[in-house]
């Protein structure tokens, strides 16, 4: 079976890129096992949120000059990110996602930990401040369920305190999730989520806050609302009669599943073939080109392409894996960066800087892999298999992943 | 080393993550259900310790697999649930569960009868009889029975000639297409012909997958151990038309039922992924009938979503010039075989599938394309639409002779 492009990894990285091939008529395939890091996502995209010494960012496109040259964003240049940034509101919501945020300027994110970071763009239900120490409210309300372990109160409070903001917590019991707390470990964000998809359970949420809510003009709600259609999202903040907001809880993320639910869903309706829940077992290579694939799956049947993209992600999902002294892309077994040496790769201190993380897949400028040095010429790689960045100490996970995704569909589309 | 160190089913790959509850179609519908992670491999945890930490609850799992497919770590979760239900479950299976797990006995004991037990299901007595003592509900439709099955109309019409074919295939027709779809197995005999491929029948008995799911075990095994002694002697490959046949012989055989297929497994196709597989490699041509025309919405079956093989029919379809085919949002139509067939199932059955048959509604095509029967049966039932086998279509849109020219 042939296709034009076959992505491998159905992450976010991938996503972007099917989609945008598919945008140009092109036919692809991406083939997926299981979900992926979307599953676990802040609710917002990062473009490049810290300097080297740990300092925020607040020009992310700027701050790109200061980058080393192994940086992905290097490779693509500086003023293509950012074009690529300033064109982001409009291509995702050429998808269905609305996305909100200043592409030139970072905003910042309270996290459920009550944590304020910088971050670029947020999903509808992610609240963004333009100013670190913004004041949002003379006084606020914030709401949890009864029995809800993954959204810290005390912490989000503690945080609007510091800024000025009078707070106040609250918690509600709705008959309806008591059963969830059966078992502590179901109490959890994409269950309640689940079972507020349904209106009857939400109208008597609303109710319920109507009757707390005293002088209060601010309502901060947990992020599980929506989870497979948004406009249950305006209709609450429509009827609460304060401002409401959603903050991010821990993982999983309900803004992140339905954002990587409508991309899927997006790409199989441009008519992208989703070869799910599978793994490629076997790549063919002939004459320094991939000439086919076979997967778990589909037993010996081949899957043919003119171009290939690699998107497995790390470690969790199984694109990189660590040996006792190598770090290996395991599929193909592609050149990779990563010092020598076991005990350089990790800080014994969790909360320092990790070198494990900005290892991965080495590329050329057009993030062509390769095989014993090697160049595989119409192979490509993209997100975070990439080596040169580390994701966590500088902030930049979301944008290598969509900007890769988005300089190799142009790559495959101007061929 | 992580081969060996790892359990059969894999439950300690399960780093809680709750993303397979997120994508189960039980949990938003039936507060009873435990959830996959927690009746999986949380609930697999505390079952090693002691087997009182079993839920009976577990039954309400569809084993739709769509929690295995969204794992990030590949755990085997619904395989852990229904092995679980097979090892530690006390409830011994009502006399409803048996009628609906034995589809190939019942079929015939009804047949000779077919238009009386047709007649008689439908009224609304009997209905209520089914409903009160059996615990069938009386709002669900059943599947018609028919008197002349698929295999005396082969045996009247097509057995004797299949030997004059260059290749040859074995066709398991299973249990629907005997009793109440022989036209999927007509189709099936008359599309392969036309390819050059004489089909041959098996001596097989049902896949087995009704009675895992009513907890017939013993019963279970005994079928997939048959089927593939039977299947070892047969010509290859083995072909089906059914997805859940072949989901259950190819990968439920050895996980649930421990029944060893590796002598076979590769050799069990659905026809979709035979038919591609023989276009690729030039072994076969298509000739389609010109005046074909037609829309259609394809519903992916949970088991084929599974096995990964929708592409194969995605593909076929897509080759027919004169059929508009849209591929409808992954979302199970709620029927799961026999379990929106019973009275404490059939509301969530229905909630279940509501966003998929929204959907066929608002598409309106002329008919619905999918490979499994009881999506079939839910699907027609509950939007009015036809639900079409792939093979029967591509029998309509093919030009058989002109095709049968091409390729014999």
């Amino acid at each position: 079976m042939k296709f034009d492009t076959i992505i491998i990894g159905g992450g976010l990285s991938g996503l972007v890129c099917g989609l945008e091939l598919q945008a140009h008529g092109k036919n692809c395939a991406i083939i997926t096992a299981g979900q992926n890091a979307m599953h676990f996502s802040s609710g917002t995209f990062n473009l490049l949120s810290f300097h080297e010494d740990g300092s925020d960012i607040s020009d992310p496109i700027e701050a790109i000059a200061s980058l080393g040259p192994e940086h992905p964003y290097t490779k693509i240049g500086k003023e293509k990110v950012g074009a690529y940034a300033d064109g982001i509101q409009d291509k995702f919501q050429s998808w269905g996602i609305r996305l909100h945020g200043n592409p030139r300027k970072n905003g910042y994110l309270i996290t459920h930990l009550g944590n304020i970071r910088p971050a670029w763009m947020a999903f509808e239900d992610t609240a963004l401040m333009k100013e670190k120490n913004q004041k949002l409210a003379e006084k606020a309300l914030v709401i949890n369920f009864d029995g809800y372990l993954d959204f810290n109160t005390s912490f989000i409070a503690n945080t609007l305190e510091k800024q000025g903001t009078q707070t106040r917590i609250a918690s509600i019991r709705l008959e309806e999730l008591e059963r969830l707390r059966k078992s502590p470990t179901e109490m959890r964000s994409v269950n309640i989520a689940r079972v507020m998809e349904d209106e009857n359970v939400w109208r008597k949420l609303i109710q319920e806050i109507e009757n707390i809510l005293k002088e209060e003009d601010l309502v901060i709600l947990p992020a599980v609302f929506g989870f497979k259609d948004t406009r249950v999202l305006q209709t609450i903040q429509k009827e609460i009669p304060a401002r409401t907001i959603f903050i991010g809880t821990m993982p999983p993320s309900v803004p992140g599943i339905r954002t990587q639910m409508i991309l899927k869903n997006q790409f199989a309706q441009a008519g992208g073939t989703i070869i799910s829940g599978d793994t490629v077992r076997e790549v063919k290579i002939e004459k320094g080109m991939i000439r086919s694939l076979k997967t778990e799956n589909l037993d010996n049947f081949e899957l043919e392409a003119d171009h290939y993209v690699l998107a497995t992600g790390t470690f969790f999902s199984k694109g990189l894996a660590a040996t006792p002294h190598e770090i290996i892309e395991p599929l193909m077994h592609l050149d990779t960066d990563y010092l020598e040496g076991r005990e350089n790769w990790y800080d014994r201190d969790f909360f320092k800087s990790h070198a494990y993380l900005s290892f991965g897949v080495k590329t050329d400028n057009q993030f062509h892999p390769s095989q014993n040095g090697q160049t595989i010429p119409n192979l490509y790689a993209i997100g975070s298999i990439l080596s040169g960045f580390n994701p966590i100490d500088s902030g930049c996970g979301a944008g290598v992943a969509i900007f890769t995704a988005l300089s190799v569909a142009d790559q495959i589309n101007n061929n | 080393m992580q081969e060996i160190t790892q359990s059969t089913n894999n439950f300690e790959q399960c780093m809680k993550c709750t993303i397979c509850t997120a994508y189960c179609p039980v949990v938003p519908v039936n507060p009873l259900f435990p959830g996959p992670k927690q009746g999986g491999p949380d609930g697999e945890r505390l079952r090693l310790k002691n087997k009182f930490f079993f839920d009976e609850n577990l039954k309400y799992c569809m084993n739709c697999k769509r929690c295995e497919t969204a794992c990030p770590s590949g755990v085997k979760i619904a395989d852990i649930i229904h092995s679980a239900r097979m090892n530690y479950s006390h409830v011994k299976p009502k006399l409803r569960d048996r009628i609906l797990a034995n589809t190939d006995f019942m079929g015939k004991v009804a047949r000779p009868f077919a238009p009386i037990v047709n007649s008689v299901m439908a009224t609304a007595p009997v209905k209520a009889i089914m409903d009160g003592v059996l615990g069938i509900p009386k709002e669900r439709t059943f599947p018609k029975y028919q008197s002349h099955g698929f295999i005396s109309w082969f045996r009247k019409n097509k057995e004797a000639h299949q030997s004059t074919f260059a290749h040859q295939i074995s066709f398991f027709h299973g249990c629907s297409t005997e009793f109440q779809h022989p036209e999927v197995g007509r189709a099936f005999v008359e599309v392969m012909n036309a390819l050059g491929y004489g089909v041959q029948l098996l001596d097989e008995k049902c896949c087995a997958v009704a009675m895992i799911s009513n907890g017939l075990f013993d019963q279970a095994k005994r079928n997939a151990a048959h089927n593939i002694e039977i299947f070892e002697k047969a010509a290859k490959p083995i072909v089906t038309v059914s997805t859940t046949c072949t989901f259950t012989m190819r990968d439920e055989y050895p996980h649930i039922l421990k029944v060893d297929n590796s002598s076979v497994r590769e050799s069990i196709y659905i026809v979709e992924k035979l038919i591609c597989e023989l276009i690729d490699s030039g072994q076969v041509k298509l000739v389609f009938n010109p005046n074909y025309k037609a829309t259609s919405c394809y519903h992916i079956p949970c088991h084929m979503e599974k096995l990964g093989w929708n592409i194969f029919t995605q593909k076929l379809l897509s080759l027919i010039p004169g059929l508009e085919m849209q591929t409808l949002d992954s979302n199970c139509c709620g029927i799961a075989g026999t379990y929106g067939f019973k009275k404490e199932n059939y509301k969530n059955s229905q909630a279940i599938g509501k966003p998929l048959f929204d959907q066929i509604e608002k598409a309106h095509p002329d008919f619905v394309a999918c490979e499994c029967e009881t999506c079939k049966w839910q699907i027609e039932m509950s939007t009015g639409y036809p639900v079409i086998n792939p093979i029967v279509i591509l029998a309509d849109a093919l030009d058989l002779e002109a095709t049968f020219k091409a390729n014999n």
